[in-house]
């Protein structure tokens, strides 16, 4: 069964989000000549094969030894270089976590941990390789910015912020291609603050990664079809989380959605929970994301179909929280 | 770089004067890592106070050589060794695993100066160092990066994988040192898995591997210029004893981590002195 809204790879013309990162890092390596590149047999999966190009001398493959590959990291920077890792999410945070944890964020180095395959945007290939746990992984270490970008463009713009953030920095990014959210880079982003994309008064789905988009397909049918105003906040940066734009959705709407591709626990809904629950006014909240459950085997916009983190889930968890019947709307006649 | 007997007897004194405050810094923090620590304090001391290339007034210096503590329990060796050196204050040694103290068993590279990685989980060393490596190459620099790893840490197969990259990137400004002091915190090393043939699989993984007795100052110096003539990368299988120098401990597993008390402490200083004495006859012995 597929989402109401095409996500699929087949219909895009547009660069692959990880080749927005290979491009970027390949622009940044032609700035900074102390930029390294570490792979673990995943260059080309990851996109990184044009700095590998242009930059043979300071790109890095060590093979299929993922641990191995964040010490060697972790030794570069600390002699001075600054390494962009690339390799899948799903073994960046479990694969090495003690290497992340020990290595990269307890020592503070400034080192870029690029991971791809992000959620359950490498489908087909099962629990295995998605990704569903790293943000919590990754949340949960002291010292580790978390950015989880919404497109190819936004991703772009976080690979330029994680290299001017001087300290560890991890960025999940899907794999293939997400649909386009922003057309043009130069929309303001910065680490740790959300990105309106819908204003609303009723309700705010605050959404991250591949959510974002399906938020703002969901805001624009509910405004357009029910009237409803649905705040739509892209929070690209999970760590730090953007309080203020919590706090405020809390006064102004009183009412939280959040969204993502991860497990509903220790991601962005934790994140948005915990700023909710340490402040004093009252506020509805509800988590979309994988009910703490190994996903199904299937392709992306399918899996976020079937798991309700695609509009039409979106929608209906809008429905529901404010009380919306939609049972009784039976009447075809009046649907364009 | 042939070690003169002069040379060699400054490096036993010193070598028995940080064994001396590897002792003392286990007494003042109660407890500790003593026994790794001791069979370590040979091969601390002559990189320290012979190979290093570091300097005392700019710990951070850019061109310096790089030391990874890769079986970093071992801190409570290295913690002498970096005070001793005057990249921290002595008295720090007092402190050390108390509260808020800056020194705790894994030495943390952010609060102790000298310290080229934090390290504690075994098996990181030797990556680090591999990254160390080969960051030198892309910079342009010509240090050294020397690191020292538990026998018992090559359970962990990070070592194994780092071993290949230093391998194929023939990284040989990383001389890599293995403290084979046959013990593990649940006792000998080929009791708890196997690790012998342990040269062979070195060799296998393309080191050229030099056997030493890690107590031997001479011969850990004659190896280190080895690796550094050596064009492929080196290992250094030092042959320690756990615990060396105090009779109770060497050789004893039990004494991988352990506590002091007065009575210990005082039998350890007595046996420190006359493990001195028998070097200082062992140097008259040898020494050319």
């Amino acid at each position: 069964m597929a989402g109401g809204f095409v996500y699929t790879a087949v219909e895009s013309t547009a660069m692959s989000t990880a080749e927005y990162y290979g491009n970027t890092l390949a622009e940044l390596g032609r700035e900074h000549p102390e930029i390294v590149a570490l792979t673990a047999d995943l260059a080309t999966s990851t996109k990184i094969g044009i700095f590998q190009k242009e930059f043979p001398d300071r790109f890095f493959n060590v093979g299929i030894a993922e641990q191995n590959m964040f010490g060697c990291a972790a030794g570069m920077a600390k002699a001075g270089c600054v390494p962009f890792l690339s390799t899948f999410s799903v073994f960046a945070s479990l694969r090495c976590a003690d290497q992340l944890h020990t290595d990269i964020c307890y020592q503070n180095i400034n080192c870029k941990v690029i991971a791809t395959h992000a959620g359950t945007s490498f489908g087909q290939a099962g629990s295995t390789h998605h990704a569903i746990v790293d943000l919590a992984v990754a949340r949960s270490m002291p010292n580790l910015v978390v950015i989880c970008p919404a497109d190819g463009i936004e991703t772009a713009n976080a690979v330029r912020a994680a290299y001017e953030h001087n300290g560890p920095v991890y960025i999940r990014i899907n794999r293939g291609f997400d649909r386009v959210l922003y057309s043009d880079a130069d929309y303001g982003y910065q680490i740790g603050k959300a990105v309106e994309l819908h204003e609303g008064s009723d309700v705010t789905v605050i959404a991250t990664g591949s959510c974002a988009f399906q938020a703002l397909q969901a805001a624009m049918f509910l405004e357009n079809v029910q009237g409803i105003k649905v705040r739509v906040l892209n929070m690209h940066t999970i760590k730090p989380i953007d309080k203020e734009a919590i706090l405020k959705a809390v006064k102004e709407t009183g009412k939280i959605i959040t969204a993502e591709d991860h497990n509903v626990i220790g991601g962005l809904g934790s994140a948005v929970a915990e700023v909710i629950a340490e402040c004093d006014e009252p506020c509805k909240f509800k988590r979309l994301g994988i009910p703490d459950k190994f996903a199904p085997i299937g392709l992306h916009e399918d899996i976020m179909s079937i798991i309700g983190i695609d509009s039409n889930g979106i929608i209906k968890a809008v429905h529901g929280m404010l009380g919306v019947n939609t049972d009784d709307d039976d009447n075809w006649d009046d649907e364009v | 770089m042939s070690l003169t007997k002069q040379e060699w007897l400054a490096l036993e004194k010193k070598a028995h004067e940080l064994r001396n405050l590897c002792l003392d810094t286990t007494y003042w923090a109660g407890s500790g890592h003593i026994g790794g620590g001791m069979s370590s304090m040979d091969i601390l001391t002559v990189l320290y106070h012979k190979y290093l290339r570091i300097k005392k007034d700019d710990p951070n210096w850019a061109d310096r050589d790089r030391f990874i503590l890769s079986k970093g329990h071992a801190g409570i060796a290295y913690a002498p060794v970096l005070c001793n050196y005057g990249y921290n204050d002595i008295e720090q040694l007092k402190t050390f695993n108390h509260t808020n103290s800056k020194m705790g068993i894994h030495l943390d590279s952010n609060k102790v100066v000298g310290v080229d990685a934090s390290t504690g989980s075994l098996g990181h060393g030797l990556p680090i160092a591999a990254g160390t490596g080969l960051a030198a190459r892309v910079l342009k620099k010509s240090y050294n990066t020397y690191c020292l790893m538990g026998d018992g840490e090559l359970g962990e197969g990070s070592n194994w994988e780092a071993a290949m990259t230093i391998n194929h990137y023939n990284l040989t400004n990383v001389i890599s040192i293995v403290d084979r002091n046959h013990k593990m915190i649940d006792g000998d090393t080929e009791d708890v898995m196997k690790l012998e043939p342990l040269a062979d699989k070195w060799t296998a993984f393309g080191f050229t591997v030099k056997k030493v007795d890690g107590q031997n100052i001479r011969e850990l110096c004659e190896a280190i210029d080895f690796a550094h003539a050596s064009d492929n990368p080196v290992l250094i299988l030092a042959d320690t004893k756990k615990g060396a120098g105090i009779k109770l401990m060497e050789d004893n597993y039990k004494w991988h981590y352990g506590a002091i008390n007065d009575e210990i402490y005082a039998g350890a200083k007595k046996d420190l002195e006359e493990y001195y004495a028998k070097r200082i006859e062992r140097v008259e012995r040898e020494a050319k």
